[in-house]
């Protein structure tokens, strides 16, 4: 088996490490979209830390898909939602900026849904390196096997790579996807419910593989399910209409939430 | 209560016997068309027709083979200048049109170009190709089959990307990937079944047209494969071979629609075929 390092990024890493000592890898700054003429991302301030699991929870409808798809700006690819405010990246305003194919080489995403391209295992993962690379075949190969290593499907397909992807189940289609945003070397990895459309085990097997990714990259997952969140992530987010309500650390914002609506969506009351 | 559901009962089974009779009517007609066919097509059939060239009038002789030849080039010129129009055009609506008002404008404007009368279309050549060259051409009867073609594959194309998952579409962009790319590698592929199911039926579709190429392709009673002169083509060989006194070219002309109603149900098959391949999103 071949072994690529794994790249650790600096900064602390340490899991004991409090709030204020891990570096920032993404902020965003009075940040409003706009659906246009729905106001869909009301003020929000928020911090995402580097190679942390950041989980955004809230009622549906609540804005938090809408946010996770600014940080890799999904919405330019429709002409009628816009975004105000900043969200910096390494200190470099990604709203300001002409460039998303750049920025999407940097933030990955995975989808609610599964979506496999419709070719081999092996050539989905290559179709993303080959957009920034020129790899010969065996160096090729290497990269795909890294990839769908890190993202815990290898033993299960290394030996029909020339299958097509939308042969594999469910939960592998979803590791697939999540191996082929990895081959690309993200910094960030945005998942958007990615577990909402496979079964348990499957999402458990997800949930375990962020926990290994955050090694790798920064993650901030938007979640329906509460448990997924306290189980998978470091910080957690709540939102609502639009506006984030509270924001701290997993096990606080579940133990001892500051805010009464918090409080009320995590008992259950409501959403 | 009753009075209703009896009332029921009575339309229910009137309109049963219409439309099975409307169905049965419409069936026996197209049996006879095909039977008709077999049955003058095979006893037409020769091993000249596949080896020799058209006969003068007044001879014995069998052969359509210029004929064979002729179709094969129209039919395949016809798909060169056709496939990359219509498969660009339908991806530029589905793709990059979506639902603006030029591309619903379009839309509109190919749906009637699909039923627009075959012989117009031939003057159209006629006036574009064969009137500025001087003189009728096989690469005037492809003009006119190819726009002919492209509003099916145009139609054909937009709706079959259409149905590709917008998920994907945005899991490629998503990867960085330029929009060219997200269309070339992904949603074509996607695609495939379709966009080939749509060229097959627009291919059977120019198979047997006969009206626009007596204005541009003609005929030729020799062996010709020279794009810009007139070619035998098996649809203007029946209909002139059809309406002549003798005997040996009415029967070549039953053989040669026998021939080429044989190939327009190969192609429709094969379509078929593809088309139980496209993948339908959930």
């Amino acid at each position: 088996m071949v072994t690529v390092p794994i790249s650790v990024r600096s900064g602390d890493t340490g899991q004991k490490a409090s709030a204020a000592q891990v570096p920032v890898k993404i902020a965003a700054r009075n940040l409003n979209f706009y659906y246009g003429k729905f106001h869909a991302i009301k003020n929000v301030n928020v911090e995402i830390r580097q190679n942390r699991v950041t989980a955004f929870i809230g009622p549906s409808g609540c804005g938090k898909s809408t946010l996770l798809r600014i940080f890799n700006r999904m919405y330019d690819l429709y002409p009628r939602q816009r975004a105000e405010g900043e969200v910096i990246l390494d200190g470099e305003n990604i709203l300001a900026s002409k460039s998303s194919g750049k920025l999407r080489a940097k933030v990955g995403m995975v989808f609610q849904k599964p979506t496999p391209f419709p070719m081999s295992i092996h050539e989905n993962i290559a179709f993303g390196i080959r957009l920034y690379e020129n790899l010969g075949r065996s160096e090729m190969d290497d990269r795909v096997q890294h990839a769908l290593t890190n993202a815990g499907l290898w033993d299960e397909v290394k030996g029909k790579l020339s299958q097509s992807g939308l042969g594999l189940s469910g939960g592998q289609q979803q590791r697939l996807c999540i191996a082929r945003a990895l081959a690309v070397n993200p910094e960030v990895l945005l998942l958007d419910e990615p577990c909402s459309a496979l079964d348990p085990i499957s999402t458990a097997k997800i949930e375990e593989l962020l926990v290994q990714l955050k090694d790798l990259c920064t993650i901030a997952m938007v979640t329906h399910n509460m448990q997924q969140a306290a189980r998978a992530s470091d910080y957690t987010a709540f939102m609502l209409e639009g506006t984030l309500i509270e924001y701290s650390e997993t096990s606080a914002l579940f133990t001892t939430p500051k805010d009464p609506r918090t409080e009320a969506y995590i008992t259950g009351r409501f959403g | 209560m009753r009075s209703v559901l009896a009332r029921r009962h009575v339309v229910d089974v009137v309109s049963k016997i219409l439309m099975g009779a409307a169905t049965a009517i419409g069936v026996f007609f197209l049996f006879w068309i095909i039977w008709t066919t077999l049955h003058f097509g095979i006893s037409g059939m020769h091993w000249d027709l596949f080896t020799k060239d058209t006969p003068p009038p007044g001879t014995n002789a069998f052969g359509l083979r210029n004929a064979f030849v002729g179709s094969l080039i129209l039919l395949a010129l016809s798909l060169i200048i056709g496939v990359p129009v219509g498969l660009m055009g339908g991806t530029w609506l589905a793709e990059y049109g979506f639902h603006s008002r030029t591309a619903n404008a379009v839309r509109f404007i190919n749906d009637i170009m699909l039923s627009a009368p075959s012989i117009e279309i031939g003057l159209f050549a006629y006036a574009i190709v064969v009137a500025p060259t001087g003189h009728f051409s096989a690469f005037a009867g492809s003009v006119a089959l190819a726009v002919l073609m492209i509003p099916i594959i145009v139609r054909t194309t937009d709706e079959m990307l259409s149905l590709v998952a917008g998920d994907m579409r945005e899991a490629a962009i998503a990867l960085g990937a330029p929009t060219w790319v997200v269309i070339t590698k992904v949603t074509w592929k996607a695609a495939r079944a379709g966009i080939l199911t749509g060229v097959l039926i627009g291919l059977a579709r120019i198979t047997g047209e006969t009206a626009p190429l007596l204005f541009t392709a003609l005929n030729n009673q020799f062996f010709s494969a020279d794009l810009f002169h007139p070619i035998a083509n098996l649809p203007v060989v029946i209909f002139q071979f059809a309406l002549s006194p003798y005997a040996n070219w009415q029967q070549m002309a039953w053989a040669a629609a026998f021939i080429t109603v044989m190939f327009v149900l190969v192609l429709s098959l094969v379509a078929r075929w593809f088309l139980g391949k496209v993948q339908v999103p959930k």
